[in-house]
């Protein structure tokens, strides 16, 4: 199978070894993977905050993108930036547009649902050491209702003990512009994750977004916590 | 500015986030128990939006066929545009029955538009009846919950606060303090000339309207003096009796975690005969206030189908760390962001709609599918078309920047090789104050695939 990869801006700038692991763990499951270097960031960042023009021009190169690749499926680390464009038809008044969002749409994946829905595969061939937890981010979860697929890659995982947060669904607080426009109540949401994450006895946090990671190993590192960060595909990348 | 400033003194606030994270979560924990006695939760929830769209698709022709039926039963509509002219409207018909002393249940409509400040106004003293409300009638305070008006209270809190206005023994025993409630509240009941309640559901094939309560206190409100008046929002009226049958399955369930409130009063008009219980008059105020703009477009009309059991609230990660007085606003939480800009103006509550992580929690919960996520990127993408709200020059520039940058591959890789190699980090106070900034990595995905990792694929497969 022919899989591009939609690395997401954040991932490919600030955590490149979750799209390096989407690559592996792919390549190892006998997928070609592509990548078209054209990619920026999917329009999210402009979406959430009320920027639509903005959005709605970078929702359309995206699309082009993901129009022009030949490949079987649209992959991706990141539930959140799926979702995004999953989303752009809302972002269109023309028909032609939306037609052509629905469709980019129904190509793209988020990397764990891809690989237990499409490829129908669970255990990945991975070992991992250690004690983990899934962290639900919030649009993976409830935009795109991704809740066992994460967990049943985990659970074979050779070596890895995979416990359950009794928080898992609740947000970590980032929520993109939110978490610096209130970071009082972005950091106040977070450090119940971080307490939950904390006495779970965890060696890491295991998520599906760079986003939600990056706010929570910004927490756990400033309160000098030894619980690792880590994006699903690290995990399921490791051997 | 202000939402900052209240969210921060909030926050501050060990007691009044104890007690927040108290009742959420036991709320939260009851509406989960709750959903479970009902067979098919989803469907009720569809069959309610489905009803609450239909009505709000034909809302003139229902609120006319309830108007007409509530008349033929005996009572009186009256049709107020906005705040002022509902209180001049029930302010009226109070002095015209010489009423000193009104007693009223709860109703947030009657908080939107500041009821009791305009009856005192008139020297007529309105004394809340809920207990919740009672609570924070005495301390001076506004509701912060929309069906838990004193949420933000501790019980410490609640007996230092008897204490001190009732005069009773200070005691933090619950029996203690509700009887001393209801010694107060008996009396009131006894002297009142006018009862005040709002509205659940009003029902346009028989101009009934309910009122859902756990207390007692709104069937004493409408039944015991002389006059009953009641507030309704234009989104309150459903087609048929039978459509209640699947919001009481919803609203309780959703809002308290019962599978029924201890009392659903129906009333249909006054008293037919001097010998029956009930008011002599019953005045029903229809109020718009703001609400009918919202029935122009799809996706701001779905915030009329509201039926306001607060189960985004407790729901809320926001809500769960600042409570509702924050919100500056009578209606807080995730439908409170919604609302309050549509109401009052988008100016007065520019930061309403981004007092939120989009987390979708709200949406969940909500027993009549309101996507709230969408409302508030829509109302988002107002502010922004109408510049208002603060800090919105620099904003626009950052997003300008943005845009052009992502519009162009080889710039941003340019700009983001040129940030690494200075370690140039932007200075994030708002974030590094709290967090630590994970820096750019060493090699972006892009460098590593072009340096090897593209041709590596070839080995492996």
């Amino acid at each position: 199978m022919r899989v591009s990869l939609f690395v997401t801006c954040l991932a490919d700038q600030l955590w490149p070894s979750a799209a390096v692991g989407a690559v592996g763990v792919l390549r190892r499951l006998g997928c070609a993977v592509e990548f078209d270097e054209r990619q920026t960031c999917c329009g999210q960042p402009a979406f959430n905050t009320g920027y639509r023009p903005a959005a709605r021009t970078l929702a359309r190169r995206q699309i082009e993108i993901i129009e022009s690749s030949a490949a079987d499926a649209i992959v991706s680390p990141s539930g959140s930036c799926t979702a995004m464009v999953h989303h752009y038809d809302q972002l269109f008044d023309d028909s032609a547009w939306r037609a052509r969002a629905r469709g980019v749409a129904d190509r793209t994946h988020e990397l764990s649902s891809f690989l237990v829905n499409q490829l129908g595969v669970e255990d990945v061939g991975a070992s991992f050491s250690g004690r983990l937890t899934w962290h639900d981010a919030c649009h993976g979860l409830r935009d795109l209702g991704i809740k066992d697929e994460p967990r049943r890659l985990l659970r074979r995982v050779t070596g890895a003990e995979l416990v359950e947060l009794p928080n898992a669904e609740a947000c970590c607080g980032f929520g993109g512009t939110f978490s610096v426009k209130y970071p009082e109540i972005s950091v106040a949401i977070l450090d119940e994750k971080v307490d939950a994450i904390e006495r779970a006895g965890v060696d890491a946090v295991v998520s599906g977004d760079a986003s939600c990671l990056m706010q929570i190993a910004g927490r756990l590192s400033r309160r000098g916590s030894m619980v690792r960060a880590m994006h699903l595909a690290e995990v399921l990348a490791s051997k | 500015m202000t939402f900052e400033r209240d969210a921060r003194t909030a926050l501050a606030d060990g007691q009044l986030r104890g007690a927040l994270r108290q009742a959420t979560t036991l709320f939260g924990e009851r509406r989960r128990a709750a959903l479970s006695t009902v067979p098919d939760w989803e469907g009720a929830r569809d069959r309610a939006r489905a009803i609450k769209d239909e009505t709000l698709e034909h809302l003139d022709r229902y609120l006319e066929q309830f108007a007409a039926n509530a008349e033929r039963a005996g009572a009186r509509v009256h049709w107020a545009r906005d705040a002022a002219e509902a209180c001049d409207l029930i302010g009226a018909i109070a002095e015209r029955r010489g009423a000193r002393t009104v007693v009223k249940s709860k109703s947030m409509a009657t908080e939107e538009i500041h009821l009791n400040a305009a009856l005192a106004r008139r020297h007529i003293e309105p004394v809340e009846t809920d207990l919740g409300e009672y609570i924070v009638q005495l301390a001076g305070e506004t509701p912060s919950h929309i069906v838990v008006p004193a949420i933000h209270k501790t019980k410490a809190q609640i007996a230092a606060l008897f204490a001190d206005k009732l005069g009773i023994v200070p005691s933090d025993d619950v029996a203690t303090l509700t009887a001393a409630a209801r010694a107060a509240l008996r009396g009131s009941f006894a002297e009142a000339d006018l009862g005040i309640s709002g509205v659940n559901f009003a029902v346009a094939e028989t101009g009934t309207i309910l009122i859902l309560e756990n207390e007692g206190n709104a069937r004493l409100t409408t039944s015991l003096p002389r006059t009953h008046v009641a507030l309704m929002g234009i989104e309150k009226v459903i087609p048929r009796f039978a459509d209640l049958d699947v919001f009481l399955q919803l609203l309780p369930r959703s809002g308290t975690g019962q599978v029924l409130t201890a009392y659903q009063s129906l009333l249909t008009g006054t008293k037919r005969r001097p010998e029956d219980e009930g008011p002599e008059e019953l005045h029903i105020v229809v109020l718009d206030n703001g609400r009918s703009r919202m029935l122009a477009a799809a996706v701001t009309r779905q915030s009329l189908a509201c039926i306001r059991c607060g189960a985004c609230l407790n729901a809320c990660p926001v809500y769960r760390q600042i409570g509702g007085h924050a919100y500056g606003s009578v209606y807080p939480g995730p439908i409170g962001a919604v609302l309050s800009p549509q109401l009052f103006g988008l100016a007065r509550s520019a930061a309403l709609p981004y007092a939120s992580s989009l987390c979708g929690a709200c949406r969940d919960v909500c027993p009549v599918k309101i996507d709230i996520p969408a409302l508030l990127l829509h109302l988002r993408a107002e502010v922004v078309d109408s510049r208002v709200g603060k800090g919105r020059l620099r904003e626009r520039l950052a997003f300008s920047i943005y845009a052009a940058l992502m519009a162009r591959p080889r710039l941003f890789e340019w700009v983001m090789r040129f940030a690494r190699r200075l370690r140039i980090m932007p200075r994030l106070g708002a974030w590094t104050k709290w967090r630590d900034l994970r820096p750019l990595a060493p090699q972006s995905f892009r460098e590593q695939w072009r340096t090897g990792l593209r041709d590596a694929g070839d080995a492996d497969a």
